[in-house]
């Protein structure tokens, strides 16, 4: 019996679907953003003439890596989109409205069981609500513009089961570090379904956080099974029906593993390595000079949420520089009305534009040498974030770090 | 096609051990991610690789890149690719792959294969080695030293075709 990927692709190809085989899929949404993007333009003018886009109800610019631009290269490239968006009747979300793979959600445009691309290597993020992404190259992309089609290698399905619940506090985070670890080297090139209760317990907001490090973990997409939250939210957002697909009980996986979630706690991934992840309180005292709370893996509201209850009415320890950057400008809008930025900036923190920020010489600026940085973010491979040592952890690890000023876990604040 | 492809190797190794997770900012940093111009690129492959940085100026037209597991993993850029064309790279033999860097690779015509025993069919940098597409049979010498996965039925006719681009036009 079929797979969730398996089920979604079979509803959006002529071909059978059968694991191992290339088969021709039906994109229904298509995405580029300010990096690639230009390139997808450059790929479409020179390989046809006219008639550059296949559906231009389904085709959006997204612009996020550097927003607003601080570079001439980037703000080039956003013309360049721009430009060619204008000619097409394409629509751009520009660089006021965040990550373009969130907003996608926010508008409603994705939603459980499509199939979208992106040039964004955390596309697969889409995962969270039961949809299908998938980051791609620029030429990939350009010939999705093109024909709304794309070629893909069905990718077998490796079923993960988290046993028990922690009996620590944990964020969506440090489960997801947890699994960059268990599941690095074994899920190469392969799709996954996550099941269990703490799965069950997760937010959306907490989903979404899984879901975008299923790149680091080396798999195509990780598919949570929609729960009545997600159902609900994207039901509000597409305004939309849409049938939601599980896996039948029976699915042809490739394998199961199992991972033990009871005793999850604070977990850190040490600089250079995404999946050299350690316990938080296992580390010696580290001092920090800044920290990042942001990016498609926490720049979410709940993120944001926890970062402020914990910084509300204190201070950051003298020398450390904390960057602050929401994912969508609807979780920049939640955080003004709702105080939050008051909270944030009296407690010391830089609140910048939402976007990516950190990652991709984002407007958010990259690391010195020497520099030790606390990143929520989901990639810390050498020179990713600059020339510093940069250390992946949740929104709560890198507050409490922001306070004490070395890293430091829950267990270590001072109520 | 060319069913045989020939070249001299470069084992990206550290210590002598082929690398693994070579993400794509070692490969091609994002600070150069706004070039669009392919010669420009190829100033810049391996550029944040820790011992590889004059890649570009050792490399020769038609070499063949070895590497280890995983190699291209990160992000979706094109540059990744698009610096080893530019320099004349004709294939990249690996343990494994990223997925959308192996992707990447095949729409452009860049040559991947994946061949789990490289790092044991004794090779060093500079050897000349001769594979053969149809049975994946890399040769030194005339002598068989490895065997890569085969390429897929799309990969394959990409490649024929030159890029995708080029197979498109071919449906």
């Amino acid at each position: 019996m079929p797979t969730i990927i398996e089920k979604i692709f079979q509803k959006h190809s002529e071909d059978k679907v059968e694991v191992g085989k290339e088969i021709w899929l039906d994109v229904d949404l298509r995405t580029a953003r300010d990096f690639g993007g230009a390139n997808v333009v450059k790929n479409l003018l020179e390989n046809y003439e006219g008639n550059y886009i296949d559906d231009p109800s389904k085709t959006f610019f997204t612009f996020d890596c550097n927003a607003p631009a601080n570079t001439i290269g980037y703000a080039n490239n956003q013309q360049i989109c721009r430009e060619f968006a204008r000619q097409n009747g394409i629509k751009v979300f520009d660089v006021d409205r965040g990550i373009g793979s969130h907003v996608v959600m926010e508008e409603g445009l994705a939603y459980p069981g499509i199939t979208a691309v992106g040039t964004d290597s955390h596309f697969n993020i889409l995962g969270a609500i039961g949809a299908f992404g998938q980051g791609m190259g620029d030429i990939d992309i350009a010939f999705v513009f093109k024909t709304g089609k794309t070629w893909f290698e069905v990718p077998p399905t490796v079923k993960v089961n988290f046993i028990g619940m922690p009996s620590a506090p944990w964020t969506a985070k440090d489960l997801a570090l947890l699994c960059v670890k268990e599941l690095k080297g074994k899920v190469l090139g392969k799709a996954i379904e996550f099941y269990g209760e703490i799965i069950d317990k997760l937010t959306l907001d907490g989903r979404i956080t899984l879901a975008s490090m299923v790149t680091e973990m080396g798999g195509i997409i990780g598919f949570i099974p929609p729960n009545k939250e997600v159902i609900e939210f994207c039901k509000n957002r597409s305004k939309r029906e849409f049938e939601i697909i599980y896996a039948d009980k029976d699915a042809n996986y490739e394998k199961e593993i199992d991972i033990d979630v009871s005793k999850l706690e604070p977990l850190i991934a040490m600089p250079g390595n995404p999946a050299n992840v350690k316990r938080v309180r296992d580390l010696p005292s580290i001092k920090v000079d800044s920290v990042f709370v942001g990016s498609c893996t926490n720049g979410r509201y709940e993120d944001m949420k926890m970062v402020a209850n914990l910084l509300k009415g204190k201070k950051i320890a003298e020398n450390v520089m904390m960057k602050i950057v929401p994912a969508t400008r609807e979780i920049w809008k939640k955080m003004l009305y709702e105080g939050m930025i008051k909270d944030l900036f009296d407690a010391g923190a830089i609140v910048s534009h939402c976007g990516c920020g950190g990652c991709a010489s984002g407007q958010i600026g990259m690391t010195g040498r020497g520099e030790v940085q606390v990143s929520t973010s989901n990639r810390n491979f050498k020179g990713k974030q600059g020339d510093g040592d940069t250390y992946l952890a949740s929104p709560q690890t890198a507050a409490i770090s922001a306070l004490t000023g070395y890293i430091a876990g829950v267990d270590e604040i001072e109520s | 096609m060319k069913l045989k492809v020939e070249g001299r190797i470069w084992k990206i190794e550290k210590e002598g051990k082929l690398i693994d997770d070579i993400d794509t900012d070692m490969i091609y940093h994002n600070k150069y991610l706004h070039i669009l111009d392919k010669k420009e690129m190829a100033k810049y492959a391996f550029s944040n690789l820790e011992g590889w940085q004059d890649f570009p100026k050792m490399a020769r037209e038609g070499d063949i890149i070895i590497a280890g597991e995983n190699f291209g993993c990160g992000s979706s850029r094109q540059h990744a690719v698009d610096c080893f064309l530019a320099l004349g790279i004709k294939a990249i033999i690996a343990k494994s792959f990223g997925a959308i860097y192996k992707r990447n690779a095949i729409n452009s015509g860049l040559l991947v294969l994946e061949c789990k025993d490289i790092d044991k069919a004794n090779l060093k940098n500079g050897d000349y080695i001769e594979i053969n597409l149809e049975n994946g049979e890399i040769k030194k010498d005339g002598k068989v030293v490895a065997k890569t996965k085969p390429m897929g039925r799309v990969q394959t006719a990409i490649y024929k075709a030159g890029n995708l681009f080029a197979y498109a036009k071919s449906l």
